[in-house]
């Protein structure tokens, strides 16, 4: 009997607790993140996926449901879902997940934008005012948000705020390892010039040293038109590129029509978590892509 | 006692100092935080773009044409912006079309009560349908956060001298518990096209149905208070109900306290799988009239009567929304059906009168029991088969059902019939700001003409234009 209190306790405390934090991340490398973070103390649902471009996701009645019960809400930021996102948190009914909030989480707010317009005009396209939001492709922002985040996850869930703070170190630790062993195999994609479909990789080359020549779009969210390739490809006679690459929810016909006329290697990136078998997790993205990549030069 | 007071004084007077001094302190560390902070900032950025300028010194010759690769720029974290940051969104929806369809003199629905008065003659039908080039109403859309715990919205439709509110709602932001509260004027979350604008339309004019049940406008609004509920369930599930004076048809304005008008809706949907999407709803809503005013034509004089209806209002809707895009992804190709159906019941009495002063009708002063039951539907699908176009079809019917007008029934000219319409359209979307519309269509929806119709259409919104419902 006296052996029998402690271990039901125990038991007890192993379990994962009731008050669970609901997280609703808008995009997956979000998700995977909190997931790393919030191991089974968080339930993550994810509103996108891989092959869903994140400017134009529709305020669907399932997402209504997932933000109604959400603790937290994850978003890239930068304009990246003002599509949809406004609409989900203002009709979800859910006062905890509004901007301003603490339960409104935004990646952007926790790293260095780049691209940021000095002016903003529709005529340049689907700018966004705030600068390029595809900011988790650089493995050093990951970590600034992750840290931000294991943060607010603790203020949101102070019982298992520890928990989080652990969940945290291990995966820093892990990470700055495998960022250390990525800067090392992608050393030879420093200073490659590549062409892109939309301004989806900006931070990728930025860590990298990948050297962006050209995009296939001509304006950002206006789709390749077929005067705007034969340019890139005029272009490609002063300006070569090595490699164009695209995301797995861009359609592949452009860079397809620009690898056919020059030869140069499509490469498709997972651009997020579930964007290529291997792209499993954040870490199996960066793996990918850097390997993509290596063999996109070869 | 001289001696204790100087004391007291100066003991005063080093606390004084004491405390400023502590201020100051602690004035100054914020100030130096503040700017470590700062430098921090600036730090990192200035880090960020020497990185950059290594990595384009490594990897540039030097350059031969201008650099494609636009500057990157970086900003401090959490940059403060202006006081114009403050400023509500603002949109502005352009609108226009060129209409080619018949010169109907009396333009309506056979068998249905116009909303909003009779036609008489061309060009006193505002908007949607007038013949050649005109203008649909151009909306001017406010719209921000008030504070942490409301959100307000206003739309402003302007046509030729006239401004029209359409939709002045706040909205709440901070009640949680799945509640929403909106109060205000707003369009009614009855229905499924109800709630939609003009601009978001998928055709260029409103269904049959709604034109019947609500006017050209083709949506039902009041000034009120609706009151929202979202189930905290994994499936979509929500429930509203709304109050308000009820002025607009099927109901009237009438001088009195209370409501006037009120309305109940249910929603439901979820996804099946990654690729689909629903909505189903279910919707009542009860207006009253009080002399509400009709034109029939008096049989026996041959000559046109002035119908007046008192009396409730019944309508209950049905909708359904259905939505497809591969892997979820609407951009480069996605399909929508979407079809809405309406029963409406009207009981009351009905007064008849002359139409204009003078001439006479047979029957005059008759008062008598009026009772209606009238449907339709419309069903529709558009596909989306390039980032750019789209085409679409639908197909409507309605049922002019059930009118016993009473004794007013053996003076009056009561029409039987089932308004048909067929649309096609296609348009075309440079960007998602801006499109153009053709559509063809065959109006039967007057007994005894057939109405080939040709409308094109644009559609141009400026500004931060906000998301769309589903």
């Amino acid at each position: 009997m006296s052996k029998l209190f402690p271990t039901l306790l125990l038991t007890l405390a192993s379990l994962p607790a009731w008050a669970n934090l609901n997280v609703f991340a808008t995009v997956p490398e979000w998700a995977s993140l909190a997931r790393e973070i919030g191991g089974d103390k968080v339930r993550v649902y994810s509103a996108t996926n891989a092959f869903q471009d994140p400017h134009r996701i529709e305020a669907k009645p399932s997402l209504l449901a997932q933000a109604r019960q959400a603790n937290l809400v994850v978003a890239a930021g930068a304009d990246l879902e003002v599509g949809w996102l406004p609409l989900v948190l203002r009709d979800s009914g859910n006062a905890a997940i509004q901007a301003g909030r603490p339960g409104y989480f935004e990646a952007a707010n926790f790293v260095s934008r780049l691209e940021v317009p000095t002016s903003v005009d529709r005529a340049q396209g689907d700018v966004h005012a705030a600068g390029n939001p595809h900011l988790h492709l650089d493995p050093h922002n990951v970590l600034k948000v992750g840290e931000a985040l294991a943060g607010r996850m603790a203020e949101l869930d102070a019982a298992n705020a520890a928990a989080y703070q652990a969940g945290y170190k291990t995966f820093a630790g892990k990470w700055q390892a495998a960022m250390a062993r990525w800067e090392k195999e992608a050393a030879p994609l420093r200073g490659v010039p590549v062409l892109v479909h939309h301004a989806s990789f900006l931070y990728l080359a930025n860590w990298l040293g990948l050297k962006e020549v050209g995009t296939l779009e001509p304006k950002p969210g206006i789709e390749p038109t077929s005067g705007h390739l034969s340019s890139l490809l005029a272009r490609q006679q002063t300006l070569p590129a090595k490699m164009v690459l695209r995301t797995a929810y861009n359609p592949d016909g452009p860079s397809q029509w620009i690898a056919g006329k020059t030869g140069l290697p499509a490469v498709l990136l997972p651009y997020t978590v579930g964007g290529t078998a291997e792209a499993k997790d954040l870490f199996g993205l960066f793996d990918d892509t850097v390997q993509r990549l290596l063999k996109g030069l070869r | 006692m001289h001696k204790p007071f100087a004391v007291a004084a100066l003991l005063a007077a080093s606390c004084g100092a004491q405390a400023a001094s502590d201020n100051d302190l602690a004035a100054i560390r914020g100030q130096i935080d503040e700017m470590k902070k700062s430098y921090e900032q600036r730090i990192a950025a200035l880090e960020q773009k020497l990185v950059q300028a290594e990595a384009q010194a490594k990897s540039s010759p030097p350059p031969v044409s201008p650099a494609p690769a636009p500057v990157a720029e970086s900003r401090p974290v959490g940059a403060a912006t202006t006081a114009s940051g403050f400023n509500p969104e603002v949109s502005l929806i352009l609108q226009g079309q060129y209409k080619n369809m018949k010169n109907v003199a009396e333009r309506g629905i056979t068998g249905f009560v116009p909303a909003g008065g009779h036609d008489h003659g061309s060009g006193t039908i505002e908007g949607i349908n007038k013949r050649g080039f005109s203008l649909d109403h151009t909306e001017l859309v406010f719209a921000a956060n008030i504070d942490p715990y409301w959100r307000g919205q206003a739309i402003i439709a302007a046509l030729d001298g006239q401004a029209e509110v359409e939709e002045a709602w706040f909205q709440s932001l901070g009640i949680g518990q799945g509640i929403g509260l909106k109060a205000g004027r707003f369009r009614s979350g009855i229905g499924y096209l109800n709630e939609q604008h003009p601009h978001m339309w998928d055709f260029a004019d409103a269904p049959l149905m709604y034109q019947a049940m609500f006017g050209t406008e083709g949506g039902y609004a009041q000034d009120g208070v609706q009151l929202k509920w979202l189930a905290p369930t994994p499936v979509f599930l929500e429930f509203g109900a709304e109050f308000g004076r009820g002025a607009n048809f099927p109901g009237s304005d009438r001088n009195k306290n209370g409501s006037g008008a009120g309305a109940l809706f249910a929603h439901v949907g979820d996804d099946l799988g990654v690729a689909h999407s629903w909505r189903a709803g279910l919707s009542y809503l009860k207006t009253s009239a009080r002399e509400r005013e009709a034109h029939f034509e008096d049989t026996v004089n041959g000559v046109e009567a002035l119908s007046k209806f008192t009396g409730d209002s019944t309508t209950w809707l049905a909708d359904f929304v259905w939505k497809w895009a591969p892997n979820g992804n609407p951009k480069y190709q996605n399909f929508k059906f979407q079809s809405e159906y309406f029963l409406r019941s009207e009981k009351g009495d009905l007064s008849c009168g002359e139409a204009e002063a003078g001439v006479a009708v047979s029957c005059q002063d008759i008062t008598s029991g009026y009772r209606t039951r009238q449907s339709g539907w419309y069903t529709q699908g558009v596909y989306q088969f390039t980032p750019n176009w789209r085409a679409g079809l639908r197909y409507e019917q309605l049922d002019s059902g059930t009118r016993d007008l009473g004794e007013n029934g053996n003076y009056l000219a009561v029409d039987h019939y089932k308004p048909k319409k067929t649309t096609a359209m296609i348009d075309y979307s440079w960007s998602e700001f801006s499109r153009l519309r053709l559509q063809f269509a065959q109006d039967k929806s007057m007994q005894g003409i057939t109405d080939n119709q040709v409308t094109m259409q644009y559609i141009m919104s400026l500004g931060a234009h906000g998301a769309h419902k589903f």
